[in-house]
């Protein structure tokens, strides 16, 4: 099981990531379990879905738009953005985007190659939680939110950029 | 923030060399720290801010030239600085040097927005609207960092040019800025995306005619937000944002820039007239004397002294303020790699700069050193101090004022050497009458198709390539990275080394022998097309 942190402590994992489309049997296996499912799946089983007993939730690979769910946002506990690789940056677009222009209001997790070094930024983004990468040392990865003490941008957790704030 | 940085990178270099972070990750984060791993040895590259640079600084430059390196300097293309030689180990004490001078190397490789340039005489330049330092600064600090911006698809520069002469290549960058006067005088941006040298050059495309000044970070802020979600990430030689333009079409891309914008347009991240009169007041002017111009210390010298007037004449230009002259000492020196400066030489620099310059100096795109305050009575007495130490080169924007990469010597990129290229164009031209003769024309040599040294945009380009194993040039013409930006074209096959001083002297003989008057290298070129010089080039090499 992945660990999980917030941004102050190592927390329990309700959830479980449907790493690749199955078919919808799948849901009547496992019965009650709460579910991270990947896009597609998400779009092409509503229906069993909705007659599913445990909770739902999305996630998006780095390359699919958070466009293609906004009708359903407020259904979403929470959605979670894949880091197929962690250089690749497109998943901190997606969190700014669901948070500022889709107004999403759940829990935005980051999940995949989620490595300490980027955690910092990945929270400025919007991200609350994080599913690190198993080799990762969770109290290492604690100490990664207090890297800078504060930033120029205008961000998801401090919108108001430095300027305004001199 | 700078002193998190640094420690920051102390910790991850410990964990790489203890092994806790594999190379792969440590990567991207010894880049974003301008830490490159090159043939010889590390190389690190420390970011100038619209290069410019305090004597205080300068004397760190030469201390950490001395202490961590073979004791030189390289200034680069993009108006910064950097080290061959330091150990990976030294580099996070380098670096805490460094930020007791407020210097680091953020951002200065690796795939985020670089450091954001601009015009060598900003502040000083009679023809300028407006100082572009400002808005490279606002720039510095939006770009410094960025959350989002952290893992684009490839590298990201800026620059912004606030002069009507344009120096700065403004039009070869992933976003050109030029400060233009709008609709009732008001001063705004132009902005182009999409240039680029490399592998695949193009000029910038014109997105926004007018972008009012407090708009400017939105503005660009909505451009990276499309890049970092579109921009191609499977390949990357076509992950720059001047595919992205190309592939998409401007016009769409556009489209899709205004939506993001609408999103933000007026959000927190719109500048206010205090954050612009705050970042303008970092370069009020310096305390500038009551003076006129052309006096007679500046006159009597002219008249009497030839090299004195030859270096005036090249290296001297007007500035805005009277009796003052914007100086330019021109590093290229043959026998000396372009760009490269010792340790005794910059603290001679900044000690100059103390005497004759209000203790500061910038850095040119051109690999030279701009002091841009000099007193035109004390002129002279600068180029002697100058001159006594071997930096009054007059050759300033002639030929042998050759933007030069480092090249095989020591990159791992490159294809080919470059500087012994450089070296034996200038030892082909030693003359300076006859560099006069020739007038101003830029050669720019690059030693494989990143394009470090501007190839594309010389007037004579060189670019080093493979040919099975050896290392050959391939020769272009009548590129130019002015106003009026235009690609070199290749003239034909490629030359061997030992060629290529009869093959720069013969199109040089062309020119000459074709031109009208006193018309320019790049104007010729364009009137009369590359074929004459072609037919030429290869009848000799027959």
């Amino acid at each position: 099981m992945p660990k999980l942190i917030n941004k102050s402590a190592v927390i329990d994992n309700p959830w479980t990531v449907m790493k690749v489309s199955t078919g919808p049997e799948i849901l009547q296996v496992v019965s009650g379990k709460n579910f991270i499912v990947p896009l597609q799946f998400w779009k092409l089983y509503q229906e069993e879905l909705n007659e599913y007993d445990g909770n739902i939730a999305v996630w998006l690979d780095s390359n699919e738009n958070p466009e293609q769910i906004t009708g359903e946002l407020d259904s979403l506990p929470l959605i979670a953005l894949n880091f197929p690789v962690f250089s690749d940056g497109r998943s901190y677009t997606n969190a700014r985007e669901l948070r500022q222009k889709y107004a999403f209001k759940g829990e935005i997790r980051a999940i995949g190659d989620v490595l300490r070094d980027q955690l910092y930024y990945m929270a400025q983004c919007g991200f609350e939680t994080f599913e690190i990468r198993h080799d990762q040392e969770p109290e290492l990865c604690l100490d990664a939110f207090k890297d800078f003490e504060t930033g120029y941008q205008s961000t998801i957790t401090e919108p108001t950029p430095l300027f305004r704030r001199r | 923030m700078l002193a998190d940085r640094v420690a920051q990178f102390r910790d991850q270099t410990n964990r790489y060399i203890d092994g806790k972070l594999s190379e792969t990750e440590f990567l991207p984060l010894r880049l974003q720290n301008g830490l490159y791993v090159q043939r010889l040895a590390p190389m690190l590259r420390i970011a100038v801010p619209y290069g410019m640079l305090s004597s205080i600084q300068l004397r760190k430059l030469a201390y950490i030239a001395n202490h961590y390196d073979k004791g030189y300097a390289h200034f680069t293309t993009r108006q910064n600085i950097q080290y061959n030689w330091p150990a990976l180990v030294d580099v996070p004490d380098l670096l805490a040097d460094l930020a007791e001078v407020e210097m680091h190397a953020i951002q200065t490789s690796g795939n985020c927005i670089r450091n954001t340039t601009t015009d060598q005489f900003a502040g000083a330049a009679p023809d300028e609207l407006e100082d572009s330092r400002a808005y490279c600064e606002i720039i510095r600090q939006w770009s410094s960092f960025h959350p989002e911006f952290a893992y684009l698809p490839r590298k990201f520069k800026i620059a912004v040019c606030g002069t009507a002469d344009d120096q700065a290549a403004t039009q070869v960058h992933d976003i050109g800025i030029y400060i233009v006067k709008g609709d009732n005088d008001e001063i705004g941006f132009r902005i182009l995306v999409g240039g680029g040298l490399g592998r695949t050059p193009v000029i910038g495309k014109e997105i926004f005619d007018f972008v009012e000044k407090k708009h400017l970070l939105t503005a660009l802020e909505a451009i990276l937000r499309v890049y970092n979600r579109e921009g191609r990430r499977d390949n990357k030689y076509k992950a720059r944002i001047k595919i992205l333009v190309r592939e998409t079409g401007v016009d769409e891309f556009k489209k899709k820039v205004i939506q993001e914008w609408a999103l933000i347009k007026d959000s927190s991240l719109t500048l206010t007239d205090e954050e612009i009169d705050r970042c303008q007041k970092f370069f009020d002017a310096p305390n500038y004397q009551k003076l006129g111009n052309s006096p007679a210390q500046l006159t009597d010298k002219l008249h009497s002294n030839v090299l004195f007037a030859a270096w005036h004449s090249q290296n001297v230009k007007p500035h805005k303020v009277p009796g003052y002259s914007i100086v330019t000492v021109c590093f290229k020196q043959t026998g000396v790699a372009p760009g490269d400066v010792t340790d005794r030489q910059l603290e001679q620099i900044a000690d100059l700069s103390d005497h004759y310059s209000f203790g500061e100096i910038r850095i040119s795109h051109k690999q030279n050193i701009v002091m841009a305050d000099v007193r035109q009575d004390q002129l002279f007495e600068l180029w002697k101090a100058l001159e006594s130490e071997a930096m009054a080169s007059h050759n300033l924007g002639l030929l042998t004022d050759v933007i030069c990469c480092p090249g095989g010597d020591f990159c791992a990129l490159a294809n080919a050497k470059s500087i012994p290229i450089a070296e034996s164009i200038q030892r082909k031209f030693d003359d300076h009458e006859e560099l006069t003769t020739i007038g101003e024309m830029n050669l720019n040599i690059s030693g494989c198709m990143n394009a470090c040294g501007h190839h594309h945009v010389g007037n004579i380009g060189i670019l080093g390539v493979d040919k099975k194993g050896e290392e050959y040039y391939q020769v272009s013409l009548g590129g130019s990275s002015k106003n009026n930006a235009s690609l070199g074209k290749i003239i034909g096959p490629s030359f061997a080394q030992e060629e290529i001083p009869d093959v720069v002297e013969t199109i040089v003989g062309v020119y000459k022998e074709e031109r009208n008057d006193d018309e320019k290298f790049i104007d010729t070129y364009n009137r009369i097309g590359i074929d004459p010089f072609k037919e030429k080039v290869y009848a000799k090499a027959d």
